[in-house]
Protein backbone atom coordinates (compact mmCIF):
# COMPACT_ATOMS: atom_id res chain seq x y z
CA UNK A 1 0.00 0.00 0.00
CA UNK A 2 2.58 2.46 0.98
CA UNK A 3 4.65 1.93 -2.04
CA UNK A 4 1.83 3.07 -4.38
CA UNK A 5 1.90 6.97 -2.81
CA UNK A 6 4.18 9.32 -4.91
CA UNK A 7 7.42 10.24 -3.05
CA UNK A 8 6.81 13.59 -0.99
CA UNK A 9 8.67 16.24 -2.82
CA UNK A 10 11.93 17.13 -0.78
CA UNK A 11 10.98 20.41 0.26
CA UNK A 12 7.65 18.85 2.56
CA UNK A 13 9.39 16.18 3.95
CA UNK A 14 10.41 16.91 7.55
CA UNK A 15 13.78 18.40 7.37
CA UNK A 16 16.42 16.16 9.43
CA UNK A 17 17.40 17.53 12.93
CA UNK A 18 20.50 19.89 12.61
CA UNK A 19 23.14 19.06 14.55
CA UNK A 20 23.33 20.75 18.16
CA UNK A 21 19.37 21.56 18.51
CA UNK A 22 18.13 17.92 18.83
CA UNK A 23 14.71 17.86 18.12
CA UNK A 24 12.99 17.77 14.50
CA UNK A 25 13.44 20.21 12.50
CA UNK A 26 11.36 22.38 10.57
CA UNK A 27 7.70 21.33 9.52
CA UNK A 28 8.01 18.62 11.98
CA UNK A 29 5.56 15.99 13.71
CA UNK A 30 3.73 19.23 15.19
CA UNK A 31 1.72 20.10 12.32
CA UNK A 32 4.55 21.86 10.53
CA UNK A 33 2.59 25.45 12.01
CA UNK A 34 6.51 27.07 12.96
CA UNK A 35 5.64 27.35 16.53
CA UNK A 36 8.77 25.75 17.35
CA UNK A 37 9.35 23.03 20.23
CA UNK A 38 9.85 25.12 22.64
CA UNK A 39 13.31 26.00 24.21
CA UNK A 40 14.99 28.21 22.55
CA UNK A 41 13.48 28.17 18.85
CA UNK A 42 12.70 31.68 17.17
CA UNK A 43 8.99 32.79 17.67
CA UNK A 44 6.17 32.46 14.76
CA UNK A 45 7.03 35.90 12.83
CA UNK A 46 10.63 35.21 12.35
CA UNK A 47 10.23 31.39 11.55
CA UNK A 48 7.60 32.45 8.79
CA UNK A 49 10.32 34.71 7.04
CA UNK A 50 12.77 32.51 7.45
CA UNK A 51 10.50 29.52 5.59
CA UNK A 52 9.47 32.55 2.83
CA UNK A 53 13.05 33.40 2.21
CA UNK A 54 13.25 29.66 2.12
CA UNK A 55 10.75 29.35 -0.39
CA UNK A 56 11.88 32.35 -2.91
CA UNK A 57 15.37 30.15 -3.16
CA UNK A 58 13.54 26.82 -3.52
CA UNK A 59 11.07 27.93 -6.09
CA UNK A 60 14.98 29.77 -8.39
CA UNK A 61 16.39 26.42 -7.54
CA UNK A 62 14.06 24.36 -8.74
CA UNK A 63 13.68 26.27 -12.25
CA UNK A 64 17.48 26.64 -12.60
CA UNK A 65 17.67 23.00 -12.01
CA UNK A 66 16.02 22.44 -15.16
CA UNK A 67 16.90 25.24 -17.14
CA UNK A 68 20.29 26.04 -16.01
CA UNK A 69 19.67 29.70 -16.51
CA UNK A 70 21.18 31.47 -13.62
CA UNK A 71 24.84 31.58 -15.10
CA UNK A 72 23.22 33.20 -18.13
CA UNK A 73 20.68 35.78 -15.53
CA UNK A 74 24.19 36.43 -13.82
CA UNK A 75 26.33 36.94 -16.44
CA UNK A 76 23.83 39.30 -17.95
CA UNK A 77 22.93 41.20 -14.49
CA UNK A 78 26.53 41.69 -12.88
CA UNK A 79 28.29 41.98 -15.48
CA UNK A 80 31.24 43.96 -15.87
CA UNK A 81 30.96 47.87 -16.82
CA UNK A 82 33.69 50.09 -17.86
CA UNK A 83 34.42 52.86 -15.24
CA UNK A 84 32.80 56.17 -16.49
CA UNK A 85 29.50 54.63 -16.87
CA UNK A 86 26.89 57.50 -16.80
CA UNK A 87 22.94 58.31 -17.29
CA UNK A 88 23.92 58.48 -21.06
CA UNK A 89 24.06 54.83 -21.13
CA UNK A 90 20.73 54.21 -19.90
CA UNK A 91 19.12 56.06 -23.01
CA UNK A 92 18.78 52.50 -24.70
CA UNK A 93 17.04 50.95 -21.88
CA UNK A 94 14.85 54.01 -21.93
CA UNK A 95 14.08 53.01 -25.59
CA UNK A 96 13.47 49.29 -24.75
CA UNK A 97 11.47 51.03 -22.13
CA UNK A 98 9.10 53.20 -24.63
CA UNK A 99 8.70 50.29 -27.17
CA UNK A 100 7.34 47.91 -24.51
CA UNK A 101 4.74 50.35 -23.05
CA UNK A 102 3.90 50.78 -26.92
CA UNK A 103 3.13 47.24 -26.93
CA UNK A 104 1.45 46.98 -23.58
CA UNK A 105 -1.08 49.68 -24.52
CA UNK A 106 -1.01 48.73 -27.87
CA UNK A 107 -2.89 45.60 -26.83
CA UNK A 108 -5.18 47.20 -24.79
CA UNK A 109 -6.25 49.58 -27.96
CA UNK A 110 -6.35 47.41 -29.90
CA UNK A 111 -9.59 45.61 -27.91
CA UNK A 112 -11.45 48.15 -28.39
CA UNK A 113 -10.09 49.73 -32.02
CA UNK A 114 -11.89 48.75 -35.38
CA UNK A 115 -10.05 48.67 -37.90
CA UNK A 116 -12.88 49.55 -41.07
CA UNK A 117 -13.12 52.82 -42.86
CA UNK A 118 -16.50 53.34 -41.75
CA UNK A 119 -15.97 52.49 -38.10
CA UNK A 120 -12.33 53.76 -37.17
CA UNK A 121 -13.10 57.21 -36.60
CA UNK A 122 -15.57 55.99 -34.04
CA UNK A 123 -14.36 53.42 -32.05
CA UNK A 124 -11.25 55.98 -31.77
CA UNK A 125 -13.69 58.52 -30.31
CA UNK A 126 -15.32 55.50 -28.11
CA UNK A 127 -12.03 54.57 -26.68
CA UNK A 128 -11.07 58.53 -25.97
CA UNK A 129 -14.67 60.08 -24.89
CA UNK A 130 -16.66 56.37 -23.46
CA UNK A 131 -13.72 53.62 -22.39
CA UNK A 132 -12.90 53.88 -18.94
CA UNK A 133 -8.99 55.73 -18.85
CA UNK A 134 -9.62 55.22 -22.44
CA UNK A 135 -8.31 58.44 -23.02
CA UNK A 136 -5.14 57.91 -20.79
CA UNK A 137 -3.87 54.71 -22.94
CA UNK A 138 -4.45 56.20 -25.89
CA UNK A 139 -2.85 59.62 -24.63
CA UNK A 140 0.42 57.31 -23.36
CA UNK A 141 -0.18 55.69 -26.60
CA UNK A 142 0.51 58.84 -28.44
CA UNK A 143 2.63 60.37 -26.79
CA UNK A 144 4.91 57.22 -26.30
CA UNK A 145 5.57 56.68 -29.86
CA UNK A 146 7.03 60.82 -29.76
CA UNK A 147 9.12 59.89 -26.83
CA UNK A 148 10.17 56.82 -28.28
CA UNK A 149 11.17 58.60 -31.51
CA UNK A 150 13.39 61.67 -29.29
CA UNK A 151 15.01 58.56 -27.08
CA UNK A 152 15.96 56.50 -30.17
CA UNK A 153 17.62 59.56 -31.73
CA UNK A 154 19.19 59.97 -28.01
CA UNK A 155 20.61 56.67 -28.36
CA UNK A 156 21.64 56.94 -31.37
CA UNK A 157 23.40 60.70 -31.06
CA UNK A 158 25.08 58.88 -27.25
CA UNK A 159 26.64 55.88 -29.77
CA UNK A 160 27.80 57.81 -32.28
CA UNK A 161 29.39 60.69 -29.90
CA UNK A 162 30.85 58.35 -28.03
CA UNK A 163 32.24 56.13 -30.94
CA UNK A 164 30.34 53.12 -29.71
CA UNK A 165 29.52 51.99 -33.12
CA UNK A 166 33.32 50.69 -33.68
CA UNK A 167 34.87 47.33 -33.65
CA UNK A 168 33.96 45.03 -33.45
CA UNK A 169 30.47 46.30 -32.58
CA UNK A 170 29.58 47.80 -36.31
CA UNK A 171 26.92 44.69 -36.92
CA UNK A 172 25.15 46.58 -33.68
CA UNK A 173 25.15 49.71 -35.15
CA UNK A 174 23.40 48.28 -38.32
CA UNK A 175 20.84 46.44 -36.24
CA UNK A 176 20.26 49.59 -34.50
CA UNK A 177 19.59 51.88 -37.53
CA UNK A 178 16.70 48.88 -39.10
CA UNK A 179 15.30 49.70 -35.16
CA UNK A 180 15.52 53.08 -35.85
CA UNK A 181 13.85 52.99 -39.42
CA UNK A 182 11.14 50.91 -38.19
CA UNK A 183 10.12 52.58 -35.37
CA UNK A 184 9.94 55.38 -37.92
CA UNK A 185 7.55 52.88 -39.98
CA UNK A 186 5.39 52.17 -36.83
CA UNK A 187 4.94 56.07 -36.12
CA UNK A 188 3.48 56.57 -40.28
CA UNK A 189 1.71 53.66 -39.90
CA UNK A 190 -0.30 54.48 -36.46
CA UNK A 191 -0.78 58.02 -37.08
CA UNK A 192 -3.41 56.69 -39.93
CA UNK A 193 -5.28 54.84 -37.54
CA UNK A 194 -7.53 57.12 -35.63
CA UNK A 195 -8.84 57.79 -39.51
CA UNK A 196 -9.62 61.47 -39.01
CA UNK A 197 -9.01 64.25 -41.60
CA UNK A 198 -5.53 64.90 -40.47
CA UNK A 199 -4.29 61.25 -40.26
CA UNK A 200 -6.04 60.44 -43.85
CA UNK A 201 -4.54 63.19 -45.18
CA UNK A 202 -1.22 63.17 -43.96
CA UNK A 203 -1.09 59.48 -44.87
CA UNK A 204 -2.12 60.10 -48.30
CA UNK A 205 0.39 62.57 -48.87
CA UNK A 206 3.31 59.83 -47.13
CA UNK A 207 2.23 57.31 -49.57
CA UNK A 208 2.66 60.15 -52.46
CA UNK A 209 5.88 60.42 -50.90
CA UNK A 210 6.95 56.91 -51.26
CA UNK A 211 5.42 57.04 -54.98
CA UNK A 212 8.13 59.66 -55.49
CA UNK A 213 11.38 57.59 -55.91
CA UNK A 214 12.05 56.70 -59.35
CA UNK A 215 11.25 53.29 -60.99
CA UNK A 216 10.41 51.42 -57.60
CA UNK A 217 7.95 54.31 -56.15
CA UNK A 218 5.33 53.98 -58.09
CA UNK A 219 4.75 50.16 -56.93
CA UNK A 220 6.02 51.23 -52.79
CA UNK A 221 2.77 52.95 -53.26
CA UNK A 222 0.50 50.50 -54.58
CA UNK A 223 1.87 47.90 -52.57
CA UNK A 224 1.45 50.27 -49.02
CA UNK A 225 -2.16 51.25 -50.28
CA UNK A 226 -2.94 47.27 -51.44
CA UNK A 227 -3.74 49.23 -55.23
CA UNK A 228 -4.13 52.31 -56.50
CA UNK A 229 -6.69 54.11 -54.81
CA UNK A 230 -6.49 54.41 -50.94
CA UNK A 231 -9.38 52.54 -50.78
CA UNK A 232 -11.09 49.71 -48.07
CA UNK A 233 -8.29 47.78 -47.85
CA UNK A 234 -5.30 50.17 -46.98
CA UNK A 235 -6.41 50.98 -43.50
CA UNK A 236 -6.84 47.20 -42.82
CA UNK A 237 -3.14 47.08 -44.28
CA UNK A 238 -2.01 49.81 -42.46
CA UNK A 239 -3.41 48.00 -39.23
CA UNK A 240 -1.49 44.69 -39.56
CA UNK A 241 1.63 46.37 -40.60
CA UNK A 242 1.17 48.82 -36.94
CA UNK A 243 0.44 45.64 -34.89
CA UNK A 244 1.51 42.48 -36.27
CA UNK A 245 4.42 43.10 -39.02
CA UNK A 246 6.87 45.68 -37.67
CA UNK A 247 6.11 44.71 -33.83
CA UNK A 248 7.36 41.38 -34.60
CA UNK A 249 10.42 42.46 -36.70
CA UNK A 250 10.97 45.16 -33.82
CA UNK A 251 10.77 42.46 -31.20
CA UNK A 252 13.22 39.69 -33.07
CA UNK A 253 15.71 42.75 -33.89
CA UNK A 254 16.16 44.04 -30.12
CA UNK A 255 16.68 40.03 -28.89
CA UNK A 256 19.73 40.27 -32.05
CA UNK A 257 20.66 43.57 -30.31
CA UNK A 258 20.35 43.08 -26.78
CA UNK A 259 22.64 39.62 -27.65
CA UNK A 260 25.20 41.89 -29.21
CA UNK A 261 25.05 44.07 -25.92
CA UNK A 262 25.85 41.41 -23.32
CA UNK A 263 28.26 39.45 -25.61
CA UNK A 264 30.08 42.69 -26.52
CA UNK A 265 29.87 44.62 -23.47
CA UNK A 266 29.30 48.17 -23.62
CA UNK A 267 32.51 50.78 -24.52
CA UNK A 268 34.04 53.23 -21.92
CA UNK A 269 33.27 57.13 -22.53
CA UNK A 270 36.25 58.49 -25.09
CA UNK A 271 37.05 60.87 -22.52
CA UNK A 272 38.44 57.92 -20.27
CA UNK A 273 40.50 56.49 -22.93
CA UNK A 274 42.47 59.23 -23.31
CA UNK A 275 42.98 59.48 -19.45
CA UNK A 276 44.09 55.67 -19.92
CA UNK A 277 46.86 56.78 -22.44
CA UNK A 278 48.62 59.76 -20.38
CA UNK A 279 48.48 57.05 -17.59
CA UNK A 280 50.35 54.46 -19.43
CA UNK A 281 52.71 56.88 -20.68
CA UNK A 282 53.09 58.08 -17.21
CA UNK A 283 54.32 55.05 -16.40
CA UNK A 284 57.14 54.45 -19.16
CA UNK B 1 29.10 12.93 -52.07
CA UNK B 2 28.31 11.88 -48.47
CA UNK B 3 25.88 10.41 -46.37
CA UNK B 4 25.98 13.71 -44.29
CA UNK B 5 25.89 15.75 -47.41
CA UNK B 6 22.51 14.24 -48.59
CA UNK B 7 20.88 14.28 -45.08
CA UNK B 8 21.53 18.03 -44.82
CA UNK B 9 21.51 19.03 -48.27
CA UNK B 10 17.79 16.90 -48.09
CA UNK B 11 16.59 18.77 -44.78
CA UNK B 12 17.16 21.89 -46.27
CA UNK B 13 15.62 21.10 -49.37
CA UNK B 14 12.58 19.49 -47.58
CA UNK B 15 12.06 22.55 -45.19
CA UNK B 16 12.75 24.85 -48.04
CA UNK B 17 9.77 23.61 -50.16
CA UNK B 18 7.92 23.60 -46.61
CA UNK B 19 8.50 27.29 -46.03
CA UNK B 20 8.09 27.99 -49.88
CA UNK B 21 4.68 26.63 -49.46
CA UNK B 22 2.92 29.05 -46.92
CA UNK B 23 5.46 31.72 -47.70
CA UNK B 24 5.28 32.38 -51.56
CA UNK B 25 1.33 32.32 -51.22
CA UNK B 26 1.63 34.52 -48.57
CA UNK B 27 3.47 37.19 -50.43
CA UNK B 28 1.29 37.13 -53.63
CA UNK B 29 -1.30 37.79 -51.22
CA UNK B 30 0.18 40.87 -49.88
CA UNK B 31 1.25 42.17 -53.57
CA UNK B 32 -1.67 41.03 -54.67
CA UNK B 33 -3.54 43.92 -54.92
CA UNK B 34 -0.16 45.64 -57.23
CA UNK B 35 -1.29 43.76 -60.21
CA UNK B 36 -4.63 43.54 -60.55
CA UNK B 37 -6.82 46.99 -61.61
CA UNK B 38 -8.21 47.91 -58.81
CA UNK B 39 -10.21 51.32 -60.72
CA UNK B 40 -13.46 49.92 -61.78
CA UNK B 41 -14.85 51.99 -65.37
CA UNK B 42 -18.13 53.56 -63.65
CA UNK B 43 -19.40 56.58 -64.74
CA UNK B 44 -21.52 58.57 -61.89
CA UNK B 45 -23.75 62.05 -62.76
CA UNK B 46 -22.27 65.22 -61.46
CA UNK B 47 -24.86 67.67 -62.62
CA UNK B 48 -27.18 68.90 -65.41
CA UNK B 49 -25.41 70.45 -68.37
CA UNK B 50 -27.21 74.02 -66.92
CA UNK B 51 -24.66 73.61 -63.73
CA UNK B 52 -21.68 74.59 -66.22
CA UNK B 53 -20.31 76.99 -67.89
CA UNK B 54 -16.97 77.82 -69.82
CA UNK B 55 -15.74 80.65 -67.58
CA UNK B 56 -15.21 79.35 -64.00
CA UNK B 57 -14.85 76.00 -62.12
CA UNK B 58 -18.16 74.35 -60.32
CA UNK B 59 -17.37 72.13 -57.36
CA UNK B 60 -19.10 68.82 -57.29
CA UNK B 61 -18.95 66.45 -54.89
CA UNK B 62 -17.66 62.71 -56.46
CA UNK B 63 -17.30 59.49 -55.44
CA UNK B 64 -13.89 58.20 -56.43
CA UNK B 65 -12.76 55.29 -53.94
CA UNK B 66 -15.70 52.44 -53.96
CA UNK B 67 -16.95 50.93 -50.64
CA UNK B 68 -15.19 53.35 -47.71
CA UNK B 69 -18.16 56.11 -47.13
CA UNK B 70 -17.60 59.56 -46.75
CA UNK B 71 -13.16 58.93 -46.84
CA UNK B 72 -13.97 58.09 -50.54
CA UNK B 73 -15.57 61.17 -51.85
CA UNK B 74 -13.67 64.07 -53.48
CA UNK B 75 -14.30 67.71 -54.52
CA UNK B 76 -13.77 67.73 -58.57
CA UNK B 77 -13.99 71.06 -60.52
CA UNK B 78 -15.69 71.08 -64.10
CA UNK B 79 -16.57 73.13 -66.28
CA UNK B 80 -17.64 73.02 -70.00
CA UNK B 81 -14.55 73.56 -73.05
CA UNK B 82 -14.31 76.29 -74.48
CA UNK B 83 -12.63 75.46 -77.47
CA UNK B 84 -11.06 78.97 -78.22
CA UNK B 85 -9.43 78.94 -75.01
CA UNK B 86 -8.35 75.42 -74.19
CA UNK B 87 -5.70 74.27 -75.79
CA UNK B 88 -5.58 71.08 -77.99
CA UNK B 89 -4.29 67.89 -76.67
CA UNK B 90 -2.50 65.46 -78.70
CA UNK B 91 -4.18 62.96 -77.72
CA UNK B 92 -7.74 64.54 -79.26
CA UNK B 93 -6.04 64.45 -82.65
CA UNK B 94 -9.17 63.00 -85.39
CA UNK B 95 -11.93 62.67 -82.33
CA UNK B 96 -14.07 64.67 -80.59
CA UNK B 97 -12.17 66.43 -77.46
CA UNK B 98 -13.79 65.85 -74.10
CA UNK B 99 -17.02 67.96 -73.78
CA UNK B 100 -15.92 68.67 -70.17
CA UNK B 101 -12.61 69.53 -68.03
CA UNK B 102 -12.79 68.05 -65.13
CA UNK B 103 -9.73 68.55 -62.43
CA UNK B 104 -9.09 66.60 -59.64
CA UNK B 105 -8.36 68.44 -56.77
CA UNK B 106 -5.64 66.08 -55.82
CA UNK B 107 -2.19 68.43 -55.79
CA UNK B 108 0.35 66.38 -58.67
CA UNK B 109 2.97 67.11 -56.13
CA UNK B 110 2.32 65.36 -52.92
CA UNK B 111 -1.72 65.04 -53.29
CA UNK B 112 -2.42 67.47 -51.06
CA UNK B 113 -6.51 69.14 -52.03
CA UNK B 114 -5.95 71.92 -54.12
CA UNK B 115 -8.39 74.41 -54.35
CA UNK B 116 -9.84 76.84 -57.09
CA UNK B 117 -9.60 80.73 -56.51
CA UNK B 118 -11.71 82.62 -59.32
CA UNK B 119 -10.05 85.72 -59.02
CA UNK B 120 -6.51 84.89 -59.90
CA UNK B 121 -8.32 82.10 -61.83
CA UNK B 122 -5.78 79.62 -60.56
CA UNK B 123 -5.76 76.66 -58.86
CA UNK B 124 -3.67 76.65 -54.95
CA UNK B 125 -2.50 74.19 -53.03
CA UNK B 126 -1.79 74.88 -49.55
CA UNK B 127 1.00 72.20 -48.44
CA UNK B 128 3.74 73.56 -50.44
CA UNK B 129 2.45 75.99 -52.56
CA UNK B 130 2.07 74.60 -55.69
CA UNK B 131 -0.38 76.83 -58.17
CA UNK B 132 -1.87 75.70 -61.86
CA UNK B 133 -3.10 78.10 -64.18
CA UNK B 134 -6.89 77.66 -65.49
CA UNK B 135 -6.38 74.65 -67.42
CA UNK B 136 -4.55 72.94 -64.51
CA UNK B 137 -1.10 73.42 -66.32
CA UNK B 138 1.52 74.18 -63.68
CA UNK B 139 2.42 77.61 -62.96
CA UNK B 140 4.66 77.47 -59.97
CA UNK B 141 5.72 75.89 -57.34
CA UNK B 142 7.26 71.89 -56.96
CA UNK B 143 3.95 69.78 -58.79
CA UNK B 144 5.89 67.86 -61.66
CA UNK B 145 3.32 68.14 -64.12
CA UNK B 146 -0.78 69.06 -64.34
CA UNK B 147 -3.58 68.57 -62.18
CA UNK B 148 -5.08 65.30 -63.39
CA UNK B 149 -8.69 65.44 -65.04
CA UNK B 150 -11.35 62.94 -65.36
CA UNK B 151 -13.31 61.52 -68.81
CA UNK B 152 -16.73 63.38 -69.09
CA UNK B 153 -19.42 62.69 -71.15
CA UNK B 154 -22.86 64.13 -72.09
CA UNK B 155 -25.93 61.68 -71.28
CA UNK B 156 -29.55 62.88 -71.96
CA UNK B 157 -28.85 66.15 -70.92
CA UNK B 158 -26.56 64.93 -67.95
CA UNK B 159 -23.14 65.30 -67.38
CA UNK B 160 -21.55 62.10 -66.75
CA UNK B 161 -17.73 61.45 -65.12
CA UNK B 162 -15.56 58.74 -65.13
CA UNK B 163 -12.15 57.78 -64.79
CA UNK B 164 -9.24 59.54 -63.49
CA UNK B 165 -5.98 60.24 -66.36
CA UNK B 166 -3.17 62.50 -66.07
CA UNK B 167 -1.62 64.41 -68.80
CA UNK B 168 1.56 65.85 -69.45
CA UNK B 169 2.43 69.65 -69.86
CA UNK B 170 0.95 69.47 -73.56
CA UNK B 171 -2.20 67.77 -71.79
CA UNK B 172 -1.49 64.62 -73.71
CA UNK B 173 -3.39 61.60 -71.93
CA UNK B 174 -1.42 59.01 -69.57
CA UNK B 175 -3.14 56.16 -67.40
CA UNK B 176 -3.38 57.63 -64.07
CA UNK B 177 -0.24 58.03 -61.89
CA UNK B 178 0.84 59.09 -58.53
CA UNK B 179 1.39 62.34 -57.56
CA UNK B 180 4.70 63.76 -58.05
CA UNK B 181 5.43 60.84 -60.64
CA UNK B 182 6.75 63.34 -64.06
CA UNK B 183 5.26 63.00 -67.67
CA UNK B 184 7.72 64.85 -69.54
CA UNK B 185 11.38 64.56 -70.83
CA UNK B 186 13.63 61.73 -69.45
CA UNK B 187 12.08 62.01 -66.44
CA UNK B 188 9.16 59.77 -67.30
CA UNK B 189 10.63 56.69 -68.10
CA UNK B 190 11.51 57.03 -64.29
CA UNK B 191 7.86 56.60 -63.74
CA UNK B 192 6.35 53.83 -65.68
CA UNK B 193 2.68 53.12 -65.70
CA UNK B 194 1.12 50.54 -63.27
CA UNK B 195 -0.78 47.79 -63.75
CA UNK B 196 -3.26 48.75 -60.89
CA UNK B 197 -4.64 51.61 -62.89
Amino acid sequence: MSKLVPPIPKFLRPAPPRPGTGGPGRNGDEGGNGNGNGNGEPGTAVKLREGAAEGGTQVVGWLDERSGMSPIVRAQLFRKVPKGTNWFYTLGSATLFAFVSQAVTGVFLAMYYNPDPSRAYESAAHITNEVFLGELVRGMHRWGSTVMIILIFLHMGRTFVFGAYKYPRELNWVIGVLLLVLTLAMGFTGYLLPFDQRSFWATVVGVNINASGPVVGPYLADFLRGGAEFGAVSLSRFYAMHMLLIPGLIGALIGAHLYLVAKLGTTAPPWLKAEKKSLSQEKI
Amino acid sequence: MTRRGVMTGGALLYGGIASAAFGLPALGFALGPMFEDGTPDVWQDVGAEEDFNAETYVPKVANIVADIGEAGKTTVYLRRLDPERDSKSKSDKGKEPLPYVAITTLCSHLGCPVRYIQASQRFVCPCHGGVYDFEGKVDGGPPVRPLDRFYTRVTNGRVEMGERFSVNSELERFSPRDPSNHLDGLWQYLYPSRPST
